[in-house]
C-alpha cells in the first residue's frame, strides 16, 4: 500500500487529504497519478498540473521517481510560507 | 531547539533570550519577524491561514540551518513559524542568528529566509471578507535565490 498525502490548494481541489494506492511492483509517480485519475476521474486537471511538486518519503524528488509499497507520497503546489 | 512549529504565538524577549543567554562567545544577534499585512494585490486581508506538511517541514528548516552553519560561523538559531488561523497584525515568523560579528548574522537571517520561503512545506492562504484564496509562489522569491548561488560560485574560485 502506498499512501498519498495531499496538502495546500491541490487537498482543496480535490476535496481530498490523502489516498491509499494498492499496488504490486514498484511504479512511477506519473503512473500513480494515473492510477489515481483511474479511480478519481475528476482529477486529472489537477494532478496533472505541471506546478504540482512531489516528495517521496519526505524527499523532493522527480516525477521519474520509483516508489514501493510502503511509501509516503506527498503532492503539493509551490510552497508559500514566511 | 532551534527550530519550532506551532500555532502558539511567540513572545520576541523569549525568543532574543534563548539567542543570547549565556552567550557570551557571540557579539551579534540578529532577528527577523514576519508579520501579516493587511494589503495584498490591493485587496484587505483579513486573516491567513497556514498549513504545513508535518515531519518534513521540519527537516527542511533543519536542513536549512545546517546549509546556513556551512557557509557562516554562526553561534545560534531559532527559527518559529506559526501555522493555523492569524489574523492580521499577527506575528508569522521569526529568524534569530547570532555570530561573532554582525556581517555573517545579517547574511545568515536573510539566506534562512530565502530558503524557508522556497523550501519550506508551508502554504498560505489569504482570507478577504467573505472570501479566500490560496497564496501563489512568487518569482521574486524564486529570484532570491540566484543570488546565493552566485555567491557561492564566487566564494569557490
Amino acid at each position: 500500500m502506498i499512501n498519498v498525502l495531499f496538502f495546500g490548494q491541490l487537498k482543496e481541489s480535490l476535496q481530498c487529504e490523502n489516498s491509499q494506492l494498492a499496488i504490486d511492483k514498484p511504479i512511477t509517480i506519473a503512473q500513480l497519478k494515473e492510477l489515481l485519475v483511474e479511480k478519481n476521474p475528476s482529477w486529472e486537471k489537477y494532478l496533472f498540473d505541471k506546478q504540482l511538486l512531489v516528495a517521496v518519503n519526505q524527499s523532493m524528488c522527480s516525477s521519474l521517481q520509483l516508489v514501493c509499497a510502503g511509501d509516503e507520497v506527498a503532492l503539493f503546489p509551490p510552497v508559500t510560507g514566511g | 531547539m532551534s527550530v519550532i512549529i506551532a500555532h502558539k504565538d511567540f513572545d520576541h524577549t523569549q525568543q532574543y533570550n534563548y539567542l543570547s543567554e549565556e552567550n557570551s562567545n557571540d557579539g551579534a544577534v540578529v532577528t527577523f519577524t514576519g508579520l501579516v499585512r493587511e494589503f495584498s494585490s490591493g485587496d484587505n486581508v483579513t486573516a491567513l491561514e497556514l498549513e504545513h506538511y508535518p515531519g518534513m517541514t521540519q527537516s527542511l528548516l533543519d536542513d536549512i540551518i545546517t546549509q546556513a552553519k556551512k557557509r557562516w560561523q554562526l553561534g545560534r538559531v531559532r527559527i518559529y513559524h506559526r501555522i493555523g488561523y492569524l489574523p492580521i497584525g499577527e506575528q508569522i515568523v521569526f529568524v534569530g542568528v547570532t555570530s561573532k560579528h554582525r556581517a555573517e548574522a545579517f547574511s545568515a537571517a536573510e539566506f534562512i529566509m530565502d530558503f524557508l520561503k522556497n523550501q519550506a512545506t508551508f502554504w498560505k492562504k489569504e482570507h478577504f471578507s467573505g472570501s479566500s484564496r490560496w497564496v501563489q509562489a512568487k518569482q521574486s522569491d524564486k529570484a532570491a535565490l540566484t543570488k546565493w548561488q552566485k555567491t557561492s560560485s564566487t566564494e569557490s574560485q
